[in-house]
């Protein structure tokens, strides 16, 4: 049973939660155990990474129970990289976690629920049962209500109640598709439901459950009718909570749609249109909300949503070098806004505030921290080495390709507000003149912490930023690894052949 | 029998829905409940409802000689149920310390997230 080596990722970091729940009283032993806990993890993904990448697609039948009937995990080249992905991210977090976080929250648990998070999300990448994923789901968003939540502030509350609802429905209307699935079916494996789903006579009713299917993923990935839980939620938790969310929680519901549509739902015409047109949509609406808002991360919030739109677009245009392009997006994005947020978090510990008018004068205070915050900020517009560029060469020819100019021109105006919102970002917090801001009583200046602190709060965005760079200047790399993602998701037998391996063996 | 679930699992979702939708946030706890339990009776609709016929194979028979009634959906209601369950048992508490510390229990009231700051 080699093919274990795929989930062990989610073993370790279940493993460590449980270990942090015995070491609830002392902190200390919390934040070793979490930083060993997440290096650990992110060995183990790149295991599990360099595995797959060598013998192609891995799969293991939880209970050795045979395809359709038992759970199947698969770590196919899209799930592994998430993973991988995942790991980097909570690696950076982790440490920058340590020093961030406020004692009062890590009394609770703090550490443990975010292990649980991860473990969940390496679990929603990984499953190949649909309803296993909805399982992996909840256990995502049970931990990020306790994540935004925890410290009980007065905006947090606020911010917790409009996320839980939104996420509370889209599980419900994911569990309505998922029945009626099932219902039409009678399996719950991705692979065999993919066999299956052509050759269900009422067609009408599979366009109803992919409908459901796309709202569902649609509120948890935030995209254009369903996107407003997340500009009200994202900036009240602690910058590190928000920079784990922004950086994967979307992206979850992005991967499941990217899943959905090329393993199941597959060749709809109208799904393409209707992805293509929310795809559009998000990237107007998120640009021009990111605009006029004078708080950074409520900003970020917004950019994120028009980022999302380039990912569902490229997925609605449906072809190899589009999916391609949406993969590397992915790949950029969620390295780089989990960076954002942190770099946010960083911020606000430079000067005590996150509002764009008061705000000022880092450049003059901190010039070699403003050095290394500019790389992921122009990493994020795409100046060309950077990492943004590289996947809109594949969307914008793609869109040319099949004369989808409301996209082009989407894309295009995406990036033109994207440049607008950094330099306004750029010129008011690092160029102008800093404004006198009143400071909370328990706010530690950043020159009183201590050396280790200082260096607990940089290095992780230093590592995100050093990821960055490599996925900009290696961009041929990484985009390699997405036509073969790619190449992958679009030929789907290779997905299904894998799982029902073990039956064929048998044979 | 099918028809009968079908009116009440329409109406739990309808319900649900309405409820969320009020102003009050006593009543989106209301809503949440009702709709999990609509989707639950969905999922139990849709296994195809068979009375009084175990999934157990006889033992002379090594595959089913007739219909059946089918576990799976009940597993998963059950998952269903033990997921939503805790999930309401969190909202309850995530409502008590926002009426608490907000001191409103009207959804309109809770815009200051959304205002610039």
């Amino acid at each position: 049973m080699s093919n274990l080596v795929i989930i062990s990722p989610l073993l370790v970091h279940l493993l460590f939660s449980i270990l942090l729940m015995f070491s609830w009283q002392n902190l200390k032993w919390q934040k070793i155990l979490t930083i060993v806990g997440n290096s650990i993890a992110l060995i183990a993904s790149i295991a599990t990474f360099i595995l797959v990448y060598d013998q192609g697609t891995q799969t293991v039948q939880s209970g050795n129970w045979e395809a359709p009937f038992g759970i199947t995990f698969v770590g196919d080249m899209l799930a592994v990289t998430l993973v991988l992905l995942t790991c980097i991210s909570g690696f950076a977090v982790a440490i920058f976690s340590v020093v961030s976080v406020i004692k009062a929250r890590l009394r609770f648990g703090f550490f443990s629920v975010y292990h649980f998070l991860l473990m969940g999300l390496i679990g929603a990448f990984l499953t190949g049962d649909i309803f296993n994923l909805y399982v992996w789901f909840e256990i995502i968003i049970i931990s990020s209500f306790v994540l935004i939540s925890l410290g009980g502030e007065k905006n947090q509350l606020e911010g917790a109640v409009k996320y839980f609802t939104l996420n509370f429905l889209a599980s419900m209307i994911f569990l309505t598709a998922l029945g009626v699935l099932y219902g039409l079916t009678g399996t719950l494996n991705m692979a065999d439901l993919s066999q299956k789903i052509v050759l269900i006579e009422n067609q009408a009713l599979v366009e109803v459950c992919a409908v459901l299917f796309l709202v569902g993923f649609g509120i948890k990935s935030a995209v254009f009718p369903l996107y407003f839980w997340l500009p009200a939620s994202y900036h009240t938790p602690p910058s590190a909570v928000s920079a784990i969310f922004a950086g994967l929680l979307t992206k979850v519901g992005v991967y499941a749609l990217i899943r959905v549509f090329t393993l199941i739902f597959v060749g709809d015409l109208f799904l393409e249109v209707l992805l293509l047109s929310i795809a559009i949509l998000s990237i107007f609406s998120g640009g021009i909300g990111a605009l006029i808002q004078n708080n950074i991360r409520k900003v970020f919030s917004y950019l994120i949503i028009c980022h999302i739109g380039f990912m569902i677009g490229g997925l609605g245009l449906f072809t190899t070098v589009a999916i391609a392009g949406t993969i590397f997006y992915l790949i950029h994005d969620i390295i780089v806004k989990t960076n954002l947020f942190l770099l946010s978090g960083l911020i606000y510990r430079l000067s005590s505030t996150n509002s764009l008018r008061k705000l000022g004068g880092l450049y003059d205070q901190y010039p070699k921290i403003s050095f290394l915050l500019a790389i992921p900020l122009f990493s994020l517009v795409g100046i060309p080495p950077l990492s943004g560029f590289w996947p809109k060469i594949s969307l914008l020819l793609e869109g040319f390709e099949q004369e989808n100019y409301w996209f082009v021109g989407a894309v295009i105006f995406g990036s033109f507000i994207t440049l607008v919102v950094v330099a306004k970002v750029w010129a008011e917090a690092f160029w102008k003149e800093p404004k006198p801001v009143t400071k909370g009583k328990r706010f530690v200046d950043f020159s009183k912490l201590r050396q280790i602190q200082k260096v607990q709060l940089i290095f992780p965005i230093a590592f995100l930023s050093i990821v960055s760079l490599y996925i900009g200047f290696g961009a041929e790399h990484i985009q390699l690894l997405s036509e073969r993602i790619a190449n992958e998701l679009m030929d789907n037998q290779q997905y299904i052949d894998a799982v029902f391996k073990t039956r064929a063996d048998a044979r | 029998m099918e028809i009968l679930l079908a009116i009440i699992t329409g109406i739990l979702y309808a319900a649900g829905i309405y409820m969320m939708l009020r102003r009050s946030i006593v009543k989106l706890i209301i809503g949440i409940v009702l709709l999990g339990n609509g989707v639950n009776l969905l999922i139990f609709l849709l296994g195809r409802i068979t009375k009084g016929k175990p999934p157990i194979i006889p033992e002379d028979a090594k595959v089913f000689q007739d219909i059946y009634a089918d576990p799976v959906p009940q597993a998963l209601i059950l998952t269903a149920i033990v997921i939503s369950f805790g999930l309401q048992a969190f909202a309850i508490i995530l409502v008590k310390r926002t009426y608490k510390v907000l001191g409103t229990d009207d959804l309109d009231q809770l815009n200051t997230t959304d205002e610039d700051s």
